[in-house]
């Protein structure tokens, strides 16, 4: 099963430690993980940088992606949470770019995508939540426990509203995060088992390569359908964030 | 957070058994639990994330954010300051083609009323000159009337002293001798009256 190993879809997600740490008993190594969250924090953060550099009045192409992407997130972020849903642009924006470029980084072959751990959007996903939260009650005290108590709704219906919206607000983190890191997960899984097929297909003489085509169009295919699901999962996260976030500054719905 | 606890405890015995082969070799791993649910890998996931993210999240607050958004502010300032350059100048143009038009118009009303003025001084004087000529010619008609009835009355008179004259003359040489004036002039006055 040597052949086998070679094109196992799993094994693209596993972790090895390039260097070593241990603290207290935790293993805090410096992993392939953390190598492609810096690569992903050093790309995105020159790709902005440098293209904006120049300050142009009349943007060229790369200061125009920048800037493109700065009044989505920025557009996406007052549409769903208005004026005062500003104070939140560079978390959301840090998140939508940090998402989009982990997402499409893992895109290239032998690359690793962080965004396939589950621990990994998790934490962000907390990042959301727990701003919600402290926020919400820095701003309204325990006015923002209004949030599980909708208006017109009839006496004897609330105990089981109140119990179906705390329900929805708890899953929120692990939806935000299951969405994501399941995309990304089946996504490439799929990849690399169509393009294993091409591999093990090609082993088995000039039949086999002919026949390999057919897999080899469908992992181009969705190759092309993932780009899509890259950038959708980041709009998709992007785009809860701020209708959390809108939770936050206005409970009282 | 719960599935991967679950999975935690299924996968100690993995772990334990990749504790013992750490750092010499992965395929022992490849046959454990699933990576992304493998427990032991996330404290330095989230270690490294948070130290990334956080400072991915200062880089883009402090440094690239006010950037595109001045970037985007100076371009908005830009056109609304050449929007409202166009509406001045714009406001400009349609003022002066309004000043024209009313110099134009004052300009019409001057004309009219210097033309007015001056038909106006014309007809008065030309009135003036024509009463002024009138009044002459009444006194000149006057005087004139006046000499002739003068002249008449001169006339007048002297037909009378011709008369007188003739009447003597005709009486003397009918009559003879000398006439007496003062008769001769009665009888003529009686004659002609």
């Amino acid at each position: 099963m040597a052949a086998a190993d070679k094109v196992d879809p799993i094994h693209q997600f596993q972790i090895h430690p390039i260097v070593p740490i241990h603290i207290g008993g935790y293993d805090l190594s410096f992993t392939n993980s953390a190598l492609f969250m810096v690569v992903t924090i050093a790309v995105a953060s020159a790709f902005l940088y440098m293209s904006t550099a120049s300050r142009s009045l009349i943007p060229g192409r790369l200061q125009s992606v920048s800037e493109m992407a700065y009044e989505f997130v920025g557009n996406m972020l007052r549409d769903a949470a208005g004026k005062q849903g500003m104070q939140f642009f560079p978390l959301v924006f840090s998140l939508f770019m940090f998402v989009l470029v982990a997402n499409l980084i893992g895109l290239f072959p032998y690359f690793f995508t962080i965004t396939s751990h589950i621990i990994v959007t998790f934490t962000l996903a907390a990042l959301v939540i727990g701003t919600v939260i402290v926020y919400g009650f820095a701003k309204h005290g325990l006015g923002f426990l209004k949030l599980f108590v909708p208006h017109g709704v009839p006496g004897y219906l609330m105990p089981l509203v109140v119990a179906i919206e705390v329900i929805s607000f708890v899953s929120r983190p692990v939806s935000l995060s299951v969405r994501l890191f399941a995309n990304m997960l089946a996504g490439h899984i799929t990849l690399k088992v169509f393009s294993g097929f091409v591999v093990t297909l090609s082993a088995f003489g000039a039949v086999g390569i002919a026949g390999s085509v057919l897999p080899l169009a469908m992992a181009v295919a969705l190759t092309a359908l993932e780009l899509l699901v890259a950038f959708l999962q980041a709009y998709v996260f992007a785009v809860l964030t701020c209708m959390y976030l809108n939770d936050a500054l206005h409970p009282s719905h | 957070m719960f599935v991967t606890s679950a999975f935690a405890q299924e996968s100690a015995p993995a772990a334990a058994e990749g504790d013992t082969h750490a750092g010499t070799a992965v395929p022992a791993e490849e046959h454990g639990t699933f990576p992304p649910f493998n427990a032991e890998t996330f404290p330095s996931q989230i270690l490294w994330l948070v130290i990334t993210f956080g400072l991915f999240y200062l880089f883009l607050k402090r440094v690239v954010m006010p950037r595109i958004g001045g970037i985007i502010d100076v371009r908005n300032d830009r056109i609304t300051q050449d929007l409202d350059h166009a509406a001045r100048l714009k406001g400009e143009a349609d003022a002066a083609v309004a000043a024209y038009e009313q110099e134009l118009a004052e300009a019409k009303t001057n004309a009219n009323k210097i033309g007015q003025q001056a038909s106006d001084a014309a007809k008065s004087e030309a009135e003036s000159t024509r009463k002024k000529l009138e009044a002459e010619l009444e006194k000149k008609l006057g005087d004139a009337e006046a000499s002739i009835a003068s002249i008449k009355a001169k006339a007048m008179k002297e037909v009378g002293t011709i008369a007188e004259d003739t009447t003597s003359a005709i009486v003397e040489a009918l009559v003879g001798g000398k006439t007496d004036k003062a008769e001769i002039s009665a009888a003529v006055k009686s004659a002609t009256r």
